[in-house]
């Protein structure tokens, strides 16, 4: 059953030792039981091995993800596992990989492909924003076009320029693509076995700086939760992730909502918001479109106060979009103006100022602050 | 609401723990860390087998059988005159056998409707039936050859102005209208023929073509696509991407280029300095041919053969059509503005249907009896057309918000309801206005 999925040093050396070695490894990673440290680039990869297994049809490809396992290693071993016809590196250039996997998935494939950095994604534009998003629609439900984007963004990584965008607004602007954004471990296994298992395009956004982040996850119950959700039945971990935001921390004082990289700032400022006496609930928005007002709505009608939080360009964005949802939502029951704290209006900062730019806990904590506690 | 995620509190630690030493030593390298597959030049090896295999199959080198023949190939003049064989423009390894009389006269009665399904068009979009029309009038000969030269499971990947090729494969010419029509942006299904959706964003087609016959090739199938756009397509950056992924994944796919000398007002030499884009071919390491596209009987020669050598597993082929747009882009513009009524002229004399019918009535192919069936298919298609576009109809408000996704979402589903309580509201007040 568990698919072989081999490290980043194997995927140097010749495709059939690489083989040999996953297949050993597979029976190592078979074996063992119960909850591993496990990094979100591993789950993600064992989410496409597990996809890849259970459906002939899902193909991956894109720049440097066959024989490298991807610059991030999010494919790693796919290739030496699935053969060089599942999982191959294209030419480069970014508008022929979504233009192909078009063609692929008009054609009975479920392509997932890479964009090997948020802003490469840009010369994919036209495809991605005229096709990929419209096929659906423009032929009445005829052409479902069942493909998935994977797209490493955001910053915080003392990337160069070009390699830190938060471009999740483009797509989530454009009617026809779903768009996800797993802040956990085990979210994005969860999220991107459902992102393939979808008959909608999904664009993908993987937060670079999460990658290495690490949970202690049990993949064997992940497995067998998707399969539980893929067959129609509710197990009793089953989670569809599609639509719908999680409450990562519970609290009563204010609401923080975010997603992506900027969940785990979150977090650490509503531990630091605890120690000071604020109980502050954070949602995991996580499923941009479709998006769960209804989790957003309930906790903020809660609490009363909310301040929204993404590392993107505060104009025109996701974090206005949420910002004015609430207001339309819940008016009567905001003790205070819902606050943001988000990127500046400004290109991706150079690695040495970033950290001027990133949403901070302590940015965090003095707009709670700002919540008109007094009144 | 969904009780929180049990690992969010001990896992977001981890994350801030190991983001903080990221910036000196994450893996933040855009360069390939494994060795170069042992030094071997791939690509001469490649280079080597492909001469190997196409001296043998045509005799030729591989540079003779990339590059386009000297001049393009023509069979027919256009007076309607047969040409000498050493007059068609073939060379060695570049040779063509004459189309079967059938096939030519099944494709002459396809060009007859092409031509009055496109006049008809235009004369729809005047009496403002439709919202607008690009006519491939002059180019009925390149539609029908890009139609007939497929078999059926075959696909077709055509433009905004290939809707004559469209309807030439089987696609109801009503729905192939659609898209012109404006209640709808397509009509067809696209599965049902194997015709991509007329496509309008230039050459982003192409990469479906690739695609698709990508798939199919994984699944073993021997299905040939062929994908069509203009001569100013060709300047743009999916033309390059569709001709270099084809080439590289070795996939039957046929480039089939309508070079009718404009783009809209701009013309060929705004666009290129290659000497023919069938030119363009070798670049990609794929063969190109030049093909006069008022000539079906050459047309049908060369696109037959690039069929079959794709479905052999030739790899992916282009062909230039040389034609002419003989009416405007759209009857929105305005073609004065740009080119001269001589040139125009100089190009009605060539045109695809006298030609083809000169020649074949001089080799008794085509009676009295069979132009008057002809016709009347022509005139039964143009009936159908007219009923089906002079139509009103009824559009659904309640679809715009049906095939967004497979599912409607929660916004969508909002918004729908807006809708149809704002419309309710609306015809509430016109009945009590009525009375
Ligand atoms: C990407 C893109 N840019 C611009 C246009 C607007 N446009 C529509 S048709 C056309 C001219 C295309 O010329 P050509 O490729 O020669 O085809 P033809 O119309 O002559 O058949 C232009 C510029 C478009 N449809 N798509
Ligand atoms: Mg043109």
């Amino acid at each position: 059953m568990s698919p072989t999925v081999t490290t980043s040093s194997e995927a140097n050396g010749n495709v059939s030792a690489a083989t040999a070695r996953a297949a050993a490894k597979a029976a190592a990673v078979a074996e063992a039981t119960g909850p591993q440290p496990v990094t979100m680039a591993k789950a993600l990869n064992t989410a496409l091995a597990d996809a890849m297994q259970a459906d002939s049809t899902v193909l991956v490809f894109g720049e440097d993800v066959g024989q490298l396992g991807g610059v991030f290693r999010i494919t790693d071993g796919l290739m030496a596992t699935f053969g060089e016809q599942r999982c191959f590196d294209t030419p480069l250039a970014e508008s022929g990989i979504v233009g192909m996997a078009v063609g692929m998935a008009m054609n009975g494939m479920r392509p997932v492909i890479e964009m090997q950095f948020d802003a490469f994604a840009y010369p994919a534009f036209q495809q991605i924003i005229s096709h990929v998003a419209k096929m659906h629609n423009r032929t009445r439900g005829r052409l479902k076009l069942p493909l998935v984007i994977r797209v490493p963004y955001a910053g915080g990584i003392g990337g160069v320029e070009h390699h830190c965008d938060s471009s999740e607004s483009y797509y989530a602007h454009t009617p026809g693509l779903k768009v996800f954004t797993p802040a956990t471990v085990s979210d994005a296994y969860r999220m991107l076995r459902e992102a393939i298992d979808s008959d909608d395009p999904v664009v993908f956004m993987e937060a670079k700086k999460l990658y290495w982040s690490k949970d202690q996850v049990d993949l064997e119950a992940l497995r067998r939760e998707h399969d539980g959700l893929s067959d129609g039945g509710s197990g009793t971990h089953a989670q569809r992730t599609e639509g719908r935001a999680v409450v990562a921390r519970t609290g009563t004082d204010a609401t923080l909502i975010t997603y992506g990289p900027s969940v785990p700032t979150a977090m650490a400022a509503a531990a630091a918001a605890a120690e000071e006496g604020r109980s502050l609930e954070v949602v995991d928005v996580r499923s941009i479109v479709p998006l769960d007002d209804e989790t957003i709505t309930a906790s903020v009608r809660k609490t009363g106060r909310a301040v929204v939080i993404a590392e993107a360009p505060g104009f025109a964005s996701i974090s206005s979009e949420i910002v004015a949802r609430i207001q339309e939502r819940c008016f009567h029951y905001l003790a205070a103006p819902v606050r943001r704290v988000t990127g500046f209006d400004i290109p991706y900062p150079a690695p040495k100022l970033e950290h001027y730019y990133l949403p901070s806990v302590d940015r965090i904590l003095d707009a709670v602050d700002d919540l008109q506690w007094e009144d | 609401m969904i009780p929180a995620n049990c690992g969010y509190e001990t896992w977001f630690r981890t994350i801030l723990k190991a983001n903080s030493g990221y910036r000196r030593d994450g893996p933040m390298t855009i360069s390939a860390d494994h060795t170069a597959a042992e030094n071997t030049d791939l690509n001469a090896v490649q280079a080597d087998a492909q001469e190997a295999e196409v001296r043998r199959k045509f005799g030729i080198s591989l540079e003779a059988y990339m590059l386009p023949a000297h001049r393009q190939i023509q069979m027919v003049d256009p007076e309607g005159q047969l040409k000498a064989r050493e007059e068609q423009g073939t060379e060695a390894g570049h040779e063509y056998p004459l189309p079967g009389d059938a096939e030519l006269v099944a494709a002459f009665e396809q060009l007859v409707v092409g031509r009055r399904v496109n006049d008809q068009n235009s004369a729809l979009v005047r009496q403002g039936r439709m919202a607008v029309y690009p006519s491939s009038h002059g180019q009925e000969a390149c539609q029908v050859a890009a139609a007939l030269c497929l078999s059926e499971g075959d696909w077709l990947f055509p433009t905004y102005r290939d809707a004559v090729a469209v309807m030439a494969r089987g696609v109801d010419p009503v729905e192939a209208m659609t898209i012109f029509r404006g209640d709808w942006h397509g009509g067809y299904d696209p599965l049902e023929h194997n015709v991509g959706i007329q496509c309008t964003p230039l050459t982003t087609q192409l990469l479906h073509a690739v695609g698709v016959a990508h798939a199919a090739k994984l699944r073993g199938e021997k299905t040939v696509v062929l994908a069509m756009c203009g001569d100013g397509a060709t300047s743009e950056g999916d033309f390059h991407e569709a001709l270099n992924f084809a080439a590289v994944f070795h996939l039957p796919v046929i480039f089939f280029i309508q070079n009718n000398k404009y783009a809209i007002s701009v013309p060929l030499s705004h666009q290129t300095v290659a000497p023919s884009l069938a030119h363009k071919a070798v670049g990609y390491g794929m063969a190109g041919e030049r093909v006069d596209g008022n000539d079906l009987v050459a047309l049908l020669a060369v696109l037959d053969r690039a069929v079959k050598l794709a479905r052999e597993g030739s790899g992916p082929l282009l062909v230039e059509a040389n034609t002419y747009r003989m009416q405007a882009h759209t009857n929105a513009d305005d073609a004065t503005r740009y080119r001269a009524e001589s040139e125009v002229a100089e190009w009605m004399a060539k045109d695809p249907i006298s030609r083809l019918k000169t020649y074949l009535q001089g080799r008794g192919l085509l009676d009295a009896e069979a132009e008057a069936r002809i016709a009347e298919h022509a005139e039964a298609v143009a009936k159908q057309l007219r009923e089906g576009l002079g139509e009103d109809v009824p559009v659904d408000p309640q679809e715009l918000f049906r095939n967004v996704f497979s599912e409607p979402t929660p916004q969508l589903r909002e918004q729908s309801a807006l809708l149809a309580d704002e419309l309710s509201r609306e015809a509430t007040t016109r009945e009590e206005t009525a009375r």
